[in-house]
């Protein structure tokens, strides 16, 4: 048990140290972005895709620092990331599930799917499993209509999904994480 | 580049396909990727090496071949012969069987019927190089005349004959309204020269409606001639495609649709040599259904909220940037080269008196054949769903379908026999919408149906007004209520009385057509309604 | 300048092109009932209290964003008119947290005047008790949820008329509040030089000056107007 403990810290410590490395060249990548977009206000949503691809999610510092760059109050900024149901203000999980609820695939049963994988996560939509391993989301609609229900896992398009299927999909990030 | 080096380059991709005997065209849309299609595609390939025939076969990947339900679809041409549910392991099978000899059909996976309903029925103008052509080469396009109309419009038509041409076809807005298009150019091309902008609505927001993400993934250069037509008619120089960051496979085509016609000076200055610049720019939407409204386009596109403003001013007088724009749908911009091509005589002679053209709809929900269908304005809806859908799987019996979304409402089956065209849909208190086809059997609760309508309004509202935000809330929760079997007779007024407030009082067409799912069940399954109210205690005295 | 004449409420108005139906209605003495909107900044037509209807067209409109036309004939309150009013102020005061009795604006609050003008006694809807949050981390102002109603005029002022744009609005629908700087607590926030425009602009008890209790809130209305004149007209007369 303690050898495990000691082993997560380490990684621990080893990640933020790896963090901050990565950090500036992250921030460069931004950068490189909001120039490319000619420090334009109006592509400030172009420019939160991008820091959501490189941060993973929009911590505030990467707001403020977008704010500054593109010269916009701050409140219009995080006005703006909440907005969208895509910007995620909250670190997300290792994998990440996706059910689309989408008429068609509600239709064919999506909703049961989805409380399939709630009960074996233990989770709620828009949460994230305690060990950080599985965030829980839902869509509107894929356009996928034609293999409804359809569930993405780690961004790949699965479809014609059952209770049954999604749940051992699930259970299987759950048994490899280590 | 000249129409003569434009022509040149159609030739040289024809011939270069003539020398093979066999195209093998696998589809890569969204639908049959996620069906294991790249997989698919690869295997064909490697098998088509060890069988040696490389230089009589290609393999190529194209857009959507409609039948997205049994998908991974692959088709042989010349012989026509559709192969559903492919999987890697059918692909020496399939490659074997092309010569002909062995009739060994073991290893070979199901064959589509060709003269299905599903198929003949079929009217593909918007979808007309969908499922032919590969979406990442322009060569291809161009060999079945892309970028012909746009020359033919910048060199032989003043922009006013474009507008007349597009006004005398009839077309229609396909976003869902159903705006004259013709009209709503002229009205951009009347306001004084200066800053105008193209926009092409690709923010596809309704669930169960993938019309414009395969039209997106399977022919974007078609949309691209399309606003660079547009432009030239309006007197702007510059595009926005917005859309939503949920089709990443239609951007990915898009971006390089772009580059290419960039590369080859289709898009750009001085088009052809004329004095025409047309560039666009693609936008990508965050996940917010209300950017499918106009003025929250422009919004969203500004880097804003996506909250939608009061009308007038309307778009084409001040839109992006308070400069006139034009906004179109992506199937309303599909329609353009053909029309162009044909004349409008011709595309006026197809649909009904006021619905002119074709219609591509997504059939999907409980029916035996999903995918997309394309057919002329006019087909009922029971062609439609019993005989192209098949009807509902296990011989259930349908119910209803639902088309415009959360915008719409439904058609119950005795209704069947109506001609599907916009007005005959609001007749009966449903609307053309972008074209999501949901078929429900017996056993969907109506109730249900509305309330997730319902949940979806109330998550998708700006909060920018109040019966939107707030009404929504609340006909979410009477619902809820009959569903729990709470709900009295009062309870059923008040949720007719706020879905008639919402609907009046409401800021955009989100808040405007919330409550019609609401009150098209009401109307055809009041009883549904009647089913879940409890008894009124008390000797029927209502209590509030 | 040309002069549109049109009837409000069978009361021929003329006005001059350009003017929108609330200011023909106000030339002309008559009251239409708005919430979100304030003189001097621009017009959203959120809470739709302002709604009329104008005979040929179906639509109803916001007056307070629409134009006059000539020989246009509007009515400011028919019984649908009043019926959709009253549901608007009902929606409003199940959506938030508004008791009146312990509220610093109670007796000088335009939602109140409101239900009392559209003769709101209950609300037929539920009450939702959101939980919202109070923020009083200003040295001299504060900010209490429950009572907001997003009309965002607070965003307004602050934006169009004090140029720091403090506030704004986060998240969207239900969930929708308004946000100063970064979610942060207001009295975090760099860019407010605690003029208090806001205070003088909210129309509920939503943002308060610290110290104020039950009914004592007093806004400076005419400081608002005093800037818009002295700012857009050149004019400093108070």
């Amino acid at each position: 048990m303690q050898s495990i403990a000691t082993e997560t810290k380490n990684r621990e410590a080893k990640s933020t140290d790896h963090k901050k490395t990565q950090v500036d060249k992250r921030f460069k990548t931004l950068d490189i972005t909001i120039k490319r977009n000619h420090y334009r206000q109006d592509a400030l949503i172009e420019i939160l895709h991008k820091a959501q691809e490189s941060f993973g999610y929009l911590e505030p510092e990467v707001l403020s620092h977008v704010a500054k760059q593109l010269k916009l109050p701050l409140s219009r900024v995080y006005g703006v990331a909440t907005f969208y149901q895509l910007f995620s203000l909250k670190p997300s999980g290792v994998h990440s599930c996706v059910v689309c609820l989408g008429t068609a695939c509600y239709v064919k049963g999506s909703d049961r799917v989805l409380t399939a994988i709630e009960k074996e996560l233990k989770i709620h939509v828009g949460e994230t499993t305690p060990d950080g391993n599985v965030s829980l989301m839902t869509a509107r609609c894929l356009g996928a209509c034609g293999i409804a229900p359809a569930v993405v896992f780690d961004g790949a398009v699965a479809g014609k999904q059952e209770p049954e299927m999604a749940v051992i999909k699930v259970k299987t990030w759950q048994e490899d994480k280590e | 580049m000249d129409l003569q080096e434009l022509l040149e380059m159609g030739k040289q991709e024809r011939d270069r396909q003539d020398l093979k005997q066999t195209r093998i065209r696998c589809c890569t849309a969204a639908g049959c990727l996620s069906s294991g299609a790249a997989a698919v595609k690869n295997s064909l390939e490697a098998a088509v090496t060890v069988a040696n025939l490389e230089d009589s076969v290609e393999v190529c990947g194209v857009g959507c071949l409609r039948f997205c339900g049994r998908g991974a679809l692959v088709e042989i041409d010349p012989h026509r012969i559709l192969y559903e549910e492919v999987t890697a392991e059918n692909a020496p099978a399939i490659i074997s069987a092309l010569s002909g000899e062995e009739r060994n059909q073991e290893g070979l996976p199901v064959q589509g019927d060709r003269q299905h309903p599903f198929f003949a029925l079929q009217m593909p103008i918007v979808l007309e190089n969908s499922g032919k052509i590969d979406p990442e080469r322009i060569e291809e396009y161009i060999a079945v005349g892309g970028y012909q109309q746009l020359h033919h419009v910048l060199m032989e038509m003043t922009p006013q004959e474009v507008i007349e041409e597009i006004a005398k076809s009839g077309l229609r807005g396909r976003g869902g309204g159903g705006y004259p298009t013709g009209l709503k150019w002229a009205t951009v091309a009347k306001m004084p020269k200066g800053q105008k902008y193209v926009v092409c609505n690709a923010d596809e927001g309704d669930p169960g409606a993938f019309m414009d993400r395969s039209v997106l993934e399977s022919d974007p250069h078609r949309i691209l001639e399309g606003m660079a037509i547009a432009g030239y008619a309006v007197g702007a120089n510059y595009g926005y495609i917005y859309v939503r960051a949920e089709y990443p496979l239609a951007i990915k085509r898009l971006e390089k649709a772009i580059q290419q016609a960039k590369k080859y000076e289709l898009l750009g200055s001085q088009i052809f040599d004329s004095t025409f610049d047309f560039k666009i720019d693609i936008r990508v939407g965050a996940g917010a259904f209300v950017c499918g409204e106009e003025t929250a386009l422009i919004a969203s596109i500004e880097g804003k909220r996506g909250n939608p403003r009061p009308r007038p001013p309307y778009p084409a007088e001040s839109g992006l940037w308070e400069c006139p724009t034009l906004i179109n749908n992506v199937e309303t911009l599909a329609n353009i080269v053909p029309i162009i091509r044909e004349g409008s005589d011709w595309y006026a002679s197809i649909g009904t008196e006021n619905s002119k053209g074709t219609k591509v709809f997504a059939l999907t929900g409980k029916v035996c054949n999903t995918g997309l269908i394309e057919v002329p304005m006019g087909t009922t809806v029971r062609q439609i769903v019993e005989e192209m859908g098949g009807g509902v799987p296990d011989s259930g019996t349908v119910k209803a379908v639902q088309t415009g979304g959360p915008s719409g409402g439904c058609i119950p089956a005795e209704f069947f026999d109506t001609p599907v065209d916009y007005e005959s849909l609001l007749k009966l208190g449903t609307m053309m919408g972008s074209g999501g086809a949901i078929v429900m059997d017996e056993n969907t609760s109506m109730v249900e149906i509305a309330r997730f309508y319902m949940e979806f309004c109330r998550g998708e509202s700006c909060g920018k007004c109040v019966p939107c935000r707030a009404g929504t809330v609340q006909l979410y929760e009477l619902l809820s209520k009959f569903l729990d079997q709470q709900a009295t007779h009062a309870d059923l007024e008040k949720l007719k009385a706020l879905s008639y407030m919402v609907k009046e009082t409401s800021l955009c067409g989100l808040g405007i057509s919330a409550p019609n799912p609401i009150l098209s069940t009401l109307r055809y399954f009041s009883e549904e309604y009647e089913e879940l109210i409890q008894q009124d205690s008390l000797n029927g005295k209502v209590t509030v | 300048m040309s002069v549109r004449t049109l009837t409000i409420d069978g009361q021929p108005v003329a006005i001059a092109e350009g003017a929108t139906i609330l200011e023909a209605a106000k030339e002309a003495g008559i009251h239409i009932p708005t919430l979100c909107f304030l003189e001097g900044v621009s017009a959203v037509a959120a809470c739709r209290m302002c709604l009329v209807e104008v005979e040929g067209i179906s639509k109803l409109l916001p007056a307070c964003v629409t134009q006059v036309a000539e020989e246009m004939v509007v009515h400011t309150n028919t019984p649908k008119l009043q019926e959709y009013r009253r549901m608007t102020v009902e929606l409003l005061f199940a959506e938030g947290n508004h008791v009146c009795s312990i509220c610093v604006a109670n007796g000088n609050c335009e939602l109140q005047d409101a239900a009392i003008k559209v003769g709101m006694d209950h609300t037929r809807f539920p009450y939702r008790f959101p939980n919202r949050s109070v923020d009083v981390s200003h040295p001299q102002f504060g900010i209490d949820h429950n009572r907001c109603i997003l009309c965002t005029r607070c965003v307004r002022v602050c934006d169009e008329i004090e140029g720091a744009h403090v506030w704004d609005v986060a998240q969207r629908g239900t969930a929708a509040y308004i946000v100063s700087g970064l979610n942060q607590p207001w009295g975090e926030v760099d860019a407010c030089t605690s003029c208090g425009k806001c205070v003088d602009a909210c129309p509920t008890g939503a943002i308060f000056r610290k110290g104020t209790t039950t009914a004592e809130k007093q806004r400076d209305r005419a400081k608002l107007e005093f800037l818009v004149n002295a700012r857009e007209k050149h004019e400093w007369t108070r």
